[in-house]
């Protein structure tokens, strides 16, 4: 039976069990819940352009539209209770499965292999492993293969750290770091939704079991074609735009979906949005956050759009939270 | 000192499992019998460099060389980091490295060395290194594969180290770290029940064994798109490394070849081959792809107006020496300057000895004029096809519209204008596709002056492009 298969099987099975009980999990949940979803991409560009302590290259800043809607993002969710942070990144690229760090503490120094000459950053970072364990062991309950990484030599990707230090640059909070299945890959966009999706709404019911409040990010950039070359000042803002029309347009009409609440033309498109514009939700982030946020049909605030070597970034919030209290 | 060569190339595997965990299979066990045979041989040989062109490190911006000269780290799989971690502690020659940097400049490449503490080694390089240099005896030196990449740029690539292995007097080992079919299961497996994915996969690796065996390695290299297409997961890079090892071999299809070990790591195709450059007798073949020397891809996409364009034709000039340029469109030349000539900056230079235009009495007669523009070389409309011969999608009308903007600055430098054009030949390589589009714009420009025209259909013109005028013009002071 081919995977795929046996994920949309399973999605059956687990979509009969909710039919005896509309709402198995919230029924008796301790009120965890995710609080807020979030694109948030992460070029090392940004953190290269800030300064911060941790990284050893200094920059005179640039990219600054992307960096102050992380700055609008931050302050969104500065009042936001939330226990934990959970990100997926697409620069953490497993072939077998989706995989979990796995250890409490993670300390070490990052080096971008494309971009050494922006990003070599010291990071000490911490796991809440219990809740990482959980989504595992629910992921392998439904079908998903997946697996824990518990070597304690593994240096964690840039990606996610880019997107840690931008969305919470004190680190004060446990993240759960899920690995980027390549399914797009080895088999078709098609059948890396179905898996992501699958993903999401496991996500979304352990952290809801778990009763842990929960932001979770989808760590992508939208269209991404770079540039082949990098201008002898990487922050020189003459030189960034986007890489062409065709990427612009594509990146306008997901955003125009994320603004207007049609997150379920996003899945519809995906397919083809990520072949055009040759985008970095191949990764499945996207699909995860998507589906793990229950396919919201409200709209998200856009925080801040930019392009960083010819790719389309957006900053973006689904406010679960206000979405709720509205709704009440 | 002597001329340097290649004196070997070695095809290795990528996983960790020969160097963790080989004793867990038979078929790693082999492959790791194969490296240590390959090591022997590397270390009875007379190698003073190994050359390696990792798939498992991606790069964008142009291709990146390691240059820190004893990069240390502890190296665990993103995939397999449940079988161990890989400490290392290589000898990387940054003086080899820092030359190859610059002869990829030479030949229009944009490549940058790395020289930084902790930065990633990865895990193909980290295998191809611990295995065949295990003490560290033969300095090292490592690339990137680089995600945009064509077979231009890598094959120029290849013949860039070429060029520094042969001005340094260096006997050098070439290493492609790879997999042959690339897809691997997508689920755990007991190390017992390891297989090529499927028979498909099974049936090309072994016809790319097969050629191998034959020392028909530039052969596999014009096999790579198809290769990739068929047995290969996309992933980040194609099927490139033949390419760089075909190129730096000179092309050549009389290798002596060996394959040392052919099995499955996780479902890959994962062989270690061993290809002497001795002649094994079968002949040399035909090349059937342009042997490109020199990149003009897009690798400027920054800077497409201004000095960018003209530090490429400052380097072609200092490497007139080992580029034939012709092999990849023609060099540019400036204009000759015989009585009565007239050129200007303001037009595209010439792709061969002769003036923009020369006036003879009160005629002008200008050279075939294109649409290329000047400085930057660039072509309005887009070329008619890539530096590999592909076909590419282009705007006639934009072409054309080039072709006469060009004509009007040679004749305004010459004190002429448009309007005192009384003769045009054109010639146009598609008739079919871009006659009514030429035609349209000729209406709106050249037409309402009333010059007399003959439209020719050609084979090719010299360069990348679809239109060319041949003018006659009064000149009237």
């Amino acid at each position: 039976m081919s995977l795929s298969l046996r994920v949309s099987r399973l999605t059956i099975h687990a979509l009969a069990e909710c039919d005896k009980d509309p709402n198995p999990l919230r029924c008796d949940m301790a009120k965890g819940r995710i609080v807020a979803g979030c694109i948030a991409p992460h070029p090392p560009h940004l953190v290269y352009a800030e300064n911060p302590d941790q990284n050893e290259p200094t920059s005179e800043g640039g990219w600054e539209q992307l960096r102050w809607g992380y700055e609008r993002l931050r302050e969104s969710l500065s009042e936001i209770e939330h226990d934990v942070i959970v990100i997926l990144s697409p620069h953490w690229q497993t072939y077998v499965g989706t995989h979990f760090l796995g250890l409490e503490n993670f300390q070490s120094l990052s080096v971008d292999p494309v971009f050494p000459n922006l990003f070599r950053y010291h990071y000490n970072l911490n796991i809440d492993v219990e809740l990482a364990k959980q989504i595992h062991d629910n992921a392998e309950k439904a079908g998903l293969v997946v697996k824990m990484m518990e070597n304690p030599d593994f240096r964690v990707d840039y990606g996610t750290i880019t997107t840690g230090h931008l969305f919470n640059p004190k680190w004060d909070k446990p993240l759960v770091v899920i690995s980027s299945n390549r399914s797009t890959d080895y088999y078709s966009a098609e059948v890396m939704q179905e898996m992501m999706i699958e993903l999401g709404r496991i996500t979304r019911e352990t952290i809801e079991e778990s009763g842990k409040k929960a932001i979770i990010l989808a760590s992508n950039s939208l269209s991404h074609r770079h540039f082949t070359t990098e201008s002898e000042i990487p922050e020189d803002m003459s030189k960034e735009h986007i890489a062409s029309h065709a990427m612009h347009l594509w990146d306008m009409r997901i955003i125009d979906y994320i603004r207007s609440g049609q997150t379920q033309r996003i899945l519809d498109e995906m397919p083809e949005f990520i072949e055009q514009a040759i985008a970095e939700s191949d990764g499945g982030g996207l699909s995860w956050l998507i589906s793990a946020l229950n396919t919201p049909d409200y709209p998200a605030i856009l925080h801040g759009y930019g392009t960083i070597i010819g790719t389309g970034n957006a900053v973006v919030e689904w406010p679960c939270y206000k979405h709720e209290e509205d709704s009440q | 000192m002597s001329d340097g060569e290649i004196i070997g190339s070695y095809i290795v595997p990528v996983h960790p499992h020969t160097y963790l965990v080989p004793e867990q299979n038979p078929g790693w066990t082999k492959l790791r019998e194969a490296f240590d045979e390959a090591a022997l041989r590397i270390k009875n040989s007379e190698a003073d460099l190994l050359i390696i062109y990792s798939t498992t490190w991606p790069s964008i911006i142009g291709h990146q060389i390691q240059a820190d000269p004893n990069p240390e780290w502890v190296m665990v799989d993103h995939d397999f980091h449940d079988l161990g971690s890989i400490p290392y502690s290589f000898n990387i020659d940054s003086e080899f490295a820092n030359a190859w940097n610059e002869a990829n400049h030479k030949r229009g490449l944009k490549s940058r060395t790395v020289n930084y503490h902790g930065f990633p080694i990865d895990v193909g390089s980290v295998v191809a290194l611990k295995l065949l240099n295990p003490d560290n005896a033969i300095p090292a030196v490592i690339v990137s594969s680089n995600v945009y990449a064509n077979r231009s740029e890598t094959s120029v690539m290849a013949k860039a180290c070429l060029d520094v292995v042969r001005s340094t007097g260096r006997k050098a080992i070439a290493i492609t770290a790879m997999s042959l079919s690339n897809r691997m299961f997508t689920e755990n497996i007991d190390p017992a029940d390891d297989k090529i994915h499927s028979l498909k996969d099974d049936e090309w690796n072994c016809k790319i064994l097969e050629l191998m065996e034959k020392g028909r390695l530039e052969d596999v290299g014009q096999l790579s798109r198809t290769i990739q297409k068929q047995i290969r997961v996309r992933k980040v890079v194609a099927f490139k490394p033949m390419w760089w090892l075909s190129a730096i071999n000179d092309n050549r299809n009389d290798l002596t070849g060996e394959v040392l070990a052919y099995e499955a790591i996780h479902g890959a195709g994962a062989a270690v081959i061993h290809l002497d450059p001795a002649s094994c007798g079968t002949g040399d073949k035909e090349y059937d792809e342009d042997d490109v020397e020199y990149f003009y891809g897009d690798r400027s996409v920054l800077d497409s107006n201004d000095s960018k364009t003209t530090n490429i034709d400052e380097e072609v000039e200092t490497i007139d020496e080992i580029i034939t340029a012709e092999e990849n469109g023609p060099a540019l030349w400036e204009p000759t300057t015989a009585d009565g000539s007239v050129n200007t900056d303001s037009a595209p230079k010439p792709v061969g000895a002769y003036p923009h235009a020369r006036r003879v009495g009160d005629l002008l007669y200008l050279s075939g004029v294109g649409p290329r523009q000047a400085v930057t070389n660039s072509i309005p409309g887009g070329p008619i096809h890539d530096e590999d011969g592909e076909p590419l999608d282009y705007d006639i009308k934009a072409q054309t519209r080039a072709v006469i903007d060009n004509i009007a600055l040679i004749l305004e430098e010459a004190g002429s204008s448009l309007d005192q054009v009384i003769d045009v030949t054109t010639f146009l390589v598609d008739m079919k596709r871009d006659f009514q589009g030429y035609n349209e714009v000729w209406a709106e420009t050249l037409g309402k002056i009333g010059p007399t025209r003959t439209t020719l259909a050609i084979r090719a013109l010299p360069t990348p492009i679809a239109v060319e005028m041949k003018v006659i013009a009064q000149f009237l002071e």
